[in-house]
């Protein structure tokens, strides 16, 4: 029987209960939250139950949302069960005054570096990981560019003088 | 030398008793072919350590992205695996076309699996050749590359580029495919077999090319899977996990071809599987020509989606309709609001899966965007699979890996 959203929405309601929340189907991927503090139990969960199997861990990134107070960071898993071909996606808040989230590395060596980016972008603080520093921003970097708080610059801005960039 | 001048030499400390050496290929060595560097502790010629340094060329696409409507995104995405850049384009635009629910055209697909695979043609044998020129043997690689000339020269007659392509639009293709087009094309399928064949003759059962690859950075099936890859290093390693057939898109699943595997992982494998990927490809195209010239009538002139809050309409219609005018001018000034919604879309790219995670608030420009880049995700396993091996074969399992630079570092 293959495997299908239902059973492992089912199966993950049962065991934890509301740990889990927020389940829907958007463009018919599994997509679910979790409590931030709970994630590597779901991970060990998802990742060796034998019927569910996410032994396959796709992407893992984060997205800022400045107006969800207590809940700025998310962290979001994409897991894939490669046998029964069912992708799921699940999201951990953290807040931003202290965004400390467990590692996944000791489950896929593939979180290493994907973990180190999403420090580096967003300051995620992955409690945990072996190697926790920048990736592809210097080391010297002092703020997370991809945090809502740092917009790009304004096309429209007026105030640059242009014979520093050779016109004028 | 003078006591005096000895005493200027400040040796690191401990640096005269250290058995080891130490050593940086990068971020700008020949061998590396793309910047990233590479800290490696040898002991004579053997790897006791390595450490990967990326982010050379980061130019923080996916902040951009948050700023640009979604076909100025397009773009962008030409410059991640530059050597196949029309994936990245048409995976793009399958992730928006997802995202507002556009059914695309039968024509419209197939005419994007040619140029796809024509894509993956041009970056395996650039892979392949180049491994080739990493264990001294250079003509191959001249020799092949008046094909991807040709491959070049087919996209440039689709979107008038060659390199960072821009090809396409969401819903399909900014123009008909032109005859010259299909012409070069009959040129590439008839020429291009005896071509790689003679490339497969150069190295395949090659003594000196043999020795250098097999068991040159091997990794198993549980470890490759651990560590993420995806795409042709994934199948060296034995798993037949292909988004083509796991998740077909743009109508792959009316097409018959293998997926090639391998069984130790190794570079040997990983040359032996771009190889075979080559021969599919051509399959693949020629099936999907065959297709394409098997529209009649009305059918045979599509090469769009109706879409028109994001496919720029026709020049004569903006200049005699007034809803044209209007959507053009929305389109190129980016003032179409786009649905709310989260997407995770993916194709198969030169490298393994190219995901796109879009997540859209109902606003003009993406509120994230996501690129998953299997270059990225793969070369982490880098210093597991050349520990304990020699420093030449270091090289050439970098060659094998099929690292871009403008995919790592995004």
């Amino acid at each position: 029987m293959a495997l299908t959203n239902e059973h492992v929405q089912q199966r993950l309601s049962e065991k934890f209960g509301t740990v889990v929340s927020n389940f829907e189907e958007p463009y018919g991927m599994l997509s679910f939250e979790v409590e931030k503090d709970q994630n590597l139990k779901v991970l060990q969960f998802l990742h060796d139950e034998a019927d569910l199997g996410f032994q396959f861990l796709t992407d893992l990134c984060a997205v800022n949302y400045p107006d969800q107070v207590g809940r700025e960071l998310a962290v979001v898993y994409h897991l894939h069960n490669l046998k029964d071909n069912l992708r799921i996606r699940f999201k951990v808040f953290a807040p931003v005054a202290q965004p400390d989230v467990f590692t996944a590395t000791k489950l896929y060596s593939a979180a290493n570096w994907m973990e180190r980016e999403t420090y580096d972008f967003f300051g995620v603080n992955f409690v945990g990981h072996p190697n926790l520093k920048r990736i592809l921003n210097v080391d010297e970097m002092d703020y997370f560019p991809l945090r809502k708080e740092f917009p790009l610059e304004d096309q429209t801005r007026i105030d640059k003088d242009d014979q520093m960039f050779g016109r004028g | 030398m003078t006591e005096h001048h000895q005493h200027h030499i400040k040796l690191p400390e401990g640096s005269i008793e250290k058995q080891t050496t130490t050593l940086n290929m990068g971020p700008t060595h020949p061998a590396t072919h793309g910047v990233f560097q590479n800290i490696m502790e040898l002991d004579g010629e053997r790897i006791v350590s390595a450490e990967q340094t990326v982010g050379y060329i980061h130019r923080a696409f996916e902040k951009l992205a948050e700023r640009r409507p979604l076909n100025q995104v397009t773009p962008i995405t030409d410059r991640l695996n530059y050597c196949s850049s029309p994936i990245n384009n048409i995976g793009w635009h399958l992730t928006c076309e997802k995202l507002l629910n556009v059914q695309t055209p039968k024509r419209v697909d197939y005419l994007r699996v040619i140029i796809m695979e024509l894509a993956r043609i041009a970056d395996h044998l650039i892979c392949n050749s180049i491994m080739g020129v990493d264990t001294g043997a250079y003509t191959g690689f001249m020799y092949i590359m008046q094909y991807r000339e040709l491959i070049y020269e087919i996209y440039e007659e689709v979107c008038g580029s060659r390199l960072t392509t821009n090809i396409g639009r969401i819903g399909g293709f900014e123009r008909d495919f032109s005859n010259t087009a299909f012409t070069k094309l009959e040129k590439f399928l008839k020429e291009y077999p005896a071509a790689l064949r003679e490339l497969e003759n150069l190295f395949t059962r090659n003594r000196i090319f043999m020795d250098r690859t097999i068991g040159a950075g091997p990794i198993s099936a549980e470890r490759a899977l651990n560590y993420g890859f995806t795409g042709p290093n994934l199948r060296a390693a034995g798993v037949d996990y292909d988004v083509r057939v796991h998740t077909p898109y743009s109508s792959y699943e009316d097409f018959d071809f293998k997926v090639p595997v391998g069984t130790t992982g190794d570079s040997y494998d990983r040359f032996l599987v771009r190889n075979g990927e080559m021969w599919e490809s051509l399959s693949i195209i020629n099936q999907a020509y065959q297709k394409v010239q098997g529209f009649k009538g009305t059918d045979a002139d599509v090469y769009h989606a109706d879409v028109p809050e994001y496919y720029l309409p026709k020049k004569e219609d903006v200049y005699t309709k007034m809803e044209a005018l209007i959507w053009h001018f929305k389109i190129v000034m980016g003032e179409v609001e786009m649905p709310k919604g989260e997407v995770y879309s993916a194709v198969e790219g030169g490298n393994g899966e190219l995901g796109f995670y879009l997540i859209s608030d109902g606003g003009r420009t993406p509120f994230r965007l996501h690129f998953r880049r299997p270059s990225f995700i793969y070369y982490q396993a880098y210093s597991e699979l050349v520990v304990g091996g020699m420093l030449s074969d270091a090289i050439v399992v970098m060659s094998s890996l099929n690292l871009i630079a403008g995919e790592l570092d995004a």
